[in-house]
Parts: C-alpha cells; structure tokens; sequence
C-alpha cells in the first residue's frame, strides 16, 4: 500500500484530496457532516456513492490503479484486501442469517473453505472480548447488543486480512461505555493484525486514540495534515484549533427559585420492562437540570411524562406548585403553552411541507391569538432573537441546514413564551462546533427569558456547559443526583465515575492510561 | 382531490407579494408541473384532456342518437357510418363518444368515492390508533377476503344492476385498498415528531389530518388514484362484459368489446376500439401520474 491519491468530482464533494497510507499506519479523517470524509473512505475501496462519481484522480493498491480495474476485479478486492466498516452496525447486519454465517460467507467467496473460516470467526471473536465466542456467531443479530454488533462486524472486516480497512464512524450510534470497548477492540485488532486503516469520524478525541496521523477535511478540502501529537499540540489552522478547543462553555451559576417543576415517585412500564422506577426529582425556577444516562435509561421516558405524552403508572408531576394531569387531553392550553418541548432531531420535529414562517406561526396562532402581519412581525422578532436571518421564514426545512432546523425549531418553542423547556438531546445530532453555537443560544435566551430548562443528554461535554444541576439515570433509577461540579468532578456512585472515565480526552494517551487503569482487567490477549 | 392542497394553491394564489420566496418554492406548482413535464406526462395529459372534453360534449358531437339504430347490422366503415354499425345496426361512432361518458363518469365518480371514505378512514385509523384502527383494519379484512369480483356480482344480484348500485358497490369494494395504503403511509408519518409537536401544542384530530399528515401521503394516494381509476374502469368493463355492468341500451365501453366480439372472427377490427380507448386511457392517466410523483419524489430528496 504505497500510494493512494483521490480526486472525486462531479459537484465537487471532494476537491483533488491525495492521501497517502503506509502498510500499519492508522490514518484518522476529520471533519464535520459534510465535509467528504465518507465519500474519501469509500473512494478509497474504489466505490463512489450513487449519484456521485470519480471524476479524476487515481486509487493505487500497491501500485496498482484499482479505477482502472473492471468492476469485477474491483469487487474481488473489496472484503478481501479492502474492508469498510460501517457507522451502523444493525442496518449492516441481515437479520435473517446467524451472525457466524453471515461471517464465513464472505470467506468463503473469496475463496477460504467454510470450516477454516468458521474456526477463524471464534478466534476473532475471542480476540475482541465478545461472550462465550464458540457461540456467539450462532446468534442472529438482534440477539446481541449494539457494542457487540459492532465488534461482530468489524470482526467481518478482518475476516479475509485485508490490507486496508476503512472505519466510517464506527463508534458514533454508541454509549460511551459501549464506545470505549469497541474503541479497545478496534485498536487491538489492528496492531496485531498490522493492516493499514483509514478511521473517519466527527470525534476528534475518538480518532486520537487510534490514529498515526489525521487529516482534516472541510468542506471537501484538507485543511490541515499532521501527526497526531504533533497536530494536537501545535495546530497550524484556526479550523484545526477550534476543533481541539471548542469554545469552553461553563454557565455562570444561577440562583434559582422555588421548584417550578417537581416529579415524585414517578414509574412507568412498557410491558414487563421498567423503563422509569420511582424517580423523583425538583427544578428550581430560572436553572437548568441535565439529566444524564445512556440510552435507555429511561430519560427520554422522563421527557414523555413531563410533557403529558406518557401517563405514568405511579407518581405525580407538580409544575408551579399545582399537579399536572397526566395526560396531554386533560391539560389546560395554557399549561401546554408554558412547557414546551424540543427534540433530539429537527428533520423529524418539523413538518417537511410547512415554510419556517408557518412552524412558528402556528404556536404563535393558538396561544397568542396572532395572526396576519402581526404574526409575521413577531415570526421575524423570533428570527432575530434565534440569530437567522428573516429571509430564510419562507424556506421550506428541506432547504436549511441541521443547525439552521434546530434553532427553528427552538424559535417555534419560544413563540408559545414558555417558562419551562424539555430539551431532549439537542445537540447529538449536531457537529460539534453548531452544537456549541446552539447550546450559547440557549444559554443567552434562559438568561435573557428566564427559563427553567430539563436537558436531557448523554453527553458529558453539554452537560458541564449548560447544567446547574445533575441528575444520573441508569436502568430507570436515578443513581446519583447533585450540583454540577459535585457530580463532574467528585462522583460518588461508581456507575457515574465508569460513565466519566469512558468520555474521550483529546490526549493520544488517555486510551492507554484507561487500559493501565484496569490492570488486568478484561483486556483481551494480544 | 386532496383539499389540503388545494386550499394550501388558493392561498398561495392570493398572498400578497411580500412572501416572495415562499412564492418561489411552491407558488403555481400545477403550471411548473405542467411545464417541465416530459413528453409522455404532455402526451397524457392531452389524452386525457381530449377523453373529457369528448365525454363532456358528448350530444353534440356524436352524430347520431345513443341508442338510435340508423342501418343495418355491422356495416363495413365508410360514410355516414365512419366506423360502421354494431350488432343492432347503431353507429359505432356515436356509441364510442357516448361510452366515454357512461365509462369515465361512472368510474371517476366511484374512485372519488372510494377514496374521500378509505383515505379519510385510513388517515383516521394511523393518527388515532388504538380500538378504533384494530376495529376498522380487522373490518377491512373481512372485506378483502371475498374474491372481489364474486363479491360485486353477489351485491349486484341482490340490489340490481342501476348505475347508483354500481357505484356503490365497485366504490366499497375498492375503499378497502385504499384504506390499507392510506393508513399503512400515514403511520410511517404519524410516527414523526413534527405530529407529536402538533399533540403537544393541543391541536384537534382535523388539524392533525389535514395538516400535518395529508401532505405527505398525498403523492402516495395520487399515484394510487391514477392506478385505482384505471382498474375501476377495467372492473366496470369486466361486469359489463359479463352482462351484470351498464344495461343496454347506455353505450360503454365493456360491452361495446362484448356485443362486437363476432366480428374479429371475420377479420373486422372494429371491436378492438373501444378495447384501445380502455387502453390508451390508461396509459395516459399512468402517465401523468408518473410524473406528478417524479415531482414529489424529487422535491423531497433534498
């Protein structure tokens, strides 16, 4: 693997990038969504998405110019010296076929006989620490858990050796506990294996774990390209620079008056599973309480019943002193007004058919009573207030960008002037730098507007920029709740001090220090 | 056919001029349709155009009376008989032109029928959900496992063969699917956040249909519009063939296919027009429909 220079073109995803990868080199690629990391890792197989092509530019395998190979030749390299993996595991996976035969297939097509395939598969399996692997691959995918799946893929990937693998955000869908491992079996693999890899993600502490070298790509451009060290100590762009050091949010302490909203001994149950089990909890007016957990852990339950959309089976939610119905029908309009709700994705919270002018105004319609040119008024009052420009209220959400959608839909909470927002992670589907930029939003309109706020993530970064209080959830059951710098900095439980020690730090060493950590532990054999 | 559209076209008609780029994203979306049709939706929409423009002027352009014998039996084309006579000695000419009427208003009017009830039920069923969509799906199901050209003769045989039973059984019959596909798309969408926004904001069940849900299945139920009326029409023609359809002496189209059939025999083609009427129709509508889709589809893609 000497030589490996794209050009991509057609509208121009990719702009005459060259990328070069030694044998057992890890490359790490960065940027935001959009920025062509993807379409650089798939044009590294020889593969442009549909819709796209390679307009230019050569992909050399050991010399040897994969473009100009027939399809077929090129097919018969992918999975045997080529692999890709991708960021979701699940949509990879047949759901039909056990897990060790959708393995050995791929073997077997380029030529291993099944039983030797079959015993390489357990020994895989073994090496990334899954359960019981002689018979882990005899479970169908939606036996195992997500971590797994991914480390069951990835074991895929390696099935026939290949010489270069390409990550596509494999740890992105994950927990952070679950990232972690995966993380350690991805770099395991990889070092004994000694193949070359190219890892693309968003996270630049993810890829700081695992890569040589990194590239940054903006916008289908390299901006910057360094080793890992070196380009974390000493970025030369200011791009670079931002994303080693995001903006450092910390939100002055508030005082906070008495509990706008008070949930106490509040259960709920889907079927047999407990997804809440007696939580309580209090917000004091004018401050903001993130509640923490990875996915279910039953905080996005906790949304549901705040809001009236899920009755709970036991408890009572109190907001201002007065008990809520629980459900959404027996709620007064007024209530529904004052407590609003924004959700993880703004594709899906805002109607494709509706302009931006008509989401906002409709809340502004039913609670305020505007309407005609008063509404558009406020419609572009609001605008200013969330920093767009009013020309984009005609624009239909197809035709903003992710961070764009998000503040309108944070505008269209605000045109019902509300004193209590249910923000439901925000932020996750966000690149980090929009995220920042979203987060100082909300942060200015809680000071300027007063509101109390319920921030439900699962990212530790968010928390310590917005919350004043803390709340972690596990399984159903809030496990340890206090101030924010109490529970960032002296967690008491030991499932909150797993939680913090499994968030990435931008240095190269912190996987390292993490598995010296565990002495022993459950490392695999190398 | 889907008022949420056309009331969005009228307002957008009379905004005034200061929503200029909301103008430019949808204003006159049924001419740019039209504009940037490729040449099949063109060619269909004419057909179309020419189909309703026959079936509405159908008096005074036929040259004879619908059920008026003028000759005798199967003459060869020629004037004053341009495509002969029928099996009564009626002029096939007038008989096709008058089909179009009974045919195309019978089945417009069923397909419109069939899918104000099955749509508006389907939409019901996904937005509400609960006892109310077990109870209508399970309905449905009972409806659909009745081989569905035993059930219209059964209904037929039981209420007569008039043209309002007609409709009513062929328009039942055809509801159910258009139940099925209305409430399977509009789950997808039910499911949204955007919907659940619109619950939590205390909007009723209407707003929710119209408004939030409607939009975005509506292309779906369009394409199976143009589909759904091509079949009715085939139905109508297959009951007319079989004799329990239209009744002489109302020309359509079925049984024109029918009462004619002797003279392929004899080499004679003339019972394969009003077959290619039925055919040319279809194409055309489908056509069209194509397109509109193509439309949709690609407006959505961003």
């Amino acid at each position: 693997m000497r030589g490996l220079q794209i050009e991509a073109g057609g509208a121009a995803i990719l702009h005459r990038l060259d990328l070069t990868l030694a044998r057992g080199e890890i490359l790490g690629l960065i940027g935001e969504s959009g920025a062509g990391k993807s379409t650089a890792g798939l044009a590294a197989l020889g593969y442009a998405r549909p819709g796209t092509r390679i307009a230019a530019g050569r992909v050399e395998l050991d010399g040897e110019d994969i473009l100009a190979l027939p399809e077929a030749a090129r097919r018969r390299l992918r999975g045997a010296r080529l692999a890709y993996v991708a960021q979701s595991a699940a949509a990879a996976f047949n759901p039909a076929h056990r897990l060790i035969d959708q393995h050995a297939e791929l073997a077997v097509i380029h030529g291993r006989d099944p039983q030797s395939a079959r015993q390489d598969a357990v020994a895989l399996y073994a090496r990334l620490g899954l359960p019981d692997p002689g018979r882990f691959g005899e479970r169908s995918p939606h036996q195992v858990s997500g971590g797994q799946l991914q480390r069951a893929m990835l074991a895929m990937a390696m099935a026939c050796r290949p010489d270069v693998v390409v990550f596509d955000e494999p740890t992105t869908a994950l927990d952070v506990t679950t990232q972690l491992e995966v993380l350690i079996a991805i770099r395991d693999v990889v070092k004994a294996a000694g193949n070359a890899a190219i890892y693309i993600s968003h996270d630049l502490a993810v890829v700081a774990q695992l890569a040589d070298r990194i590239m940054v790509l903006r916008h289908g451009r390299l901006v910057e390209e360094g080793p890992t060290a070196a380009l974390l100590s000493r970025p030369r762009e200011d791009y670079t620079r931002q994303l080693i050091a995001p903006r450092r949010l910390q939100k002055p302490a508030a005082a906070g008056g008495g509990a706008v909203l008070a949930v106490s001994g509040v259960s709920v149950s889907y079927g047999t599973t407990r997804a809440l089990d007696n939580v309580s909890l209090s917000l004091p007016r004018g401050t903001t309480l993130a509640v923490v957990g990875e996915s279910g852990s039953g905080k996005s339950t906790l949304a549901r019943v705040v809001t009236g959309l899920r009755a709970p089976d036991a408890g009572t939610v109190e907001f201002d002193g007065r008990a809520l119905p629980p459900t959404l029908r027996r709620r007064s309009v007024d209530t529904l007004r004052r407590l609003q709700m924004i959700y993880q994705s703004p594709d899906s919270a805002l109607n494709p058919h509706q302009t931006v002018a008509e989401a906002i105004g409709r809340p502004l319609q039913v609670y305020v009573g505007l309407k005609g040119k008063a509404q558009r008024a406020r419609a572009v009052e609001l605008m200013r207030r969330i920093e767009l420009d009013e020309g984009l209220l005609d624009r239909l959400p197809g035709q903003l960008s992710g961070g764009q959608k998000q503040r309108v839909c944070i505008a269209r909470a605000l045109a019902a002037e509300p004193d209590f927002l249910v923000c439901d992670e925000i932020t996750s589907a966000l690149d980090p730098l929009v995220a920042g930029s979203v987060l100082e939003l909300l942060l200015r309109l809680q000071r300027e507007l007063g509101l109390s706020l319920l921030f439900i993530t699962h990212d530790i970064a968010t928390v310590g920029a917005i919350a004043d209080a803390v709340v972690v959830m596990h399984r159903g059951r809030i496990v340890e709740r206090g101030t924010r710098d109490d529970v960032l900095s002296r967690p008491q439980e030991a499932y909150t001090k797993a939680l913090l020690a499994a968030v990435p730090q931008m240095a190269p060493t912190w996987l390292d220090s993490v598995l010296a950590g565990r002495n022993g532990g459950p490392a695999p054999p190398v | 056919m889907s008022p949420g559209a056309d009331t969005r076209t009228e307002k957008l008609v009379a905004a005034p001029r200061d929503g200029a780029a909301a103008g430019d994203a949808l204003r006159g979306r049924g001419l740019a349709l039209v504009r940037e049709a490729p040449l099949s939706a063109k060619a269909g929409l004419a057909f179309i155009v020419l189909y309703g423009l026959v079936a509405l002027t159908a008096p005074l352009i036929a040259p004879f009376g619908e059920s008026q014998i003028v000759a005798a039996q199967f003459e060869p084309w020629g004037y004053p008989y341009l495509l002969g006579t029928d099996n009564l000695g009626r002029d096939m000419l007038t008989r096709l032109i008058y089909g179009a009427r009974n045919t195309i208003g019978i089945a417009a009017a069923t397909t419109a029928i069939a899918f104000l009830v099955g749509g508006t039920a389907g939409l019901l069923a996904a937005a509400v959900g609960g006892f109310l969509d077990q109870a209508m799906s399970r309905v449905v199901d009972v409806l659909m496992a009745i081989p569905q050209l035993v059930f219209a003769l059964l209904l037929l045989a039981i209420f007569g063969t008039s043209i309002p039973v007609l409709i009513a059984v062929i328009a039942l019959l055809d509801c159910t699917r258009v139940f099925r596909i209305a409430r399977s798309v509009a789950m997808n969408v039910a499911a949204m956040d955007f919907v659940e926004v619109a619950r939590l904001r205390g909007e009723g069940l209407l707003w929710i249909l119209r408004r939030e849900i409607l939009p975005a299945v509506a292309p779906t139920l369009l394409a199976e519009f143009g589909l759904r009326f091509c079949f009715v029409f085939l139905f109508i023609s297959s009951l007319s063939f079989l004799g329990l359809g239209l009744q002489p002496p109302t020309a359509d189209w079925g049984s024109m296919v029918r009462d004619n059939a002797t003279l392929i025999t004899y080499g004679d083609l003339t019972p394969l027009l009003p077959a290619a009427a039925i055919a040319i129709l279809t194409v055309a509508i489908n056509f069209v429909v194509d397109h509109i889709l193509h439309v949709a589809g690609s407006r959505h893609a961003r």
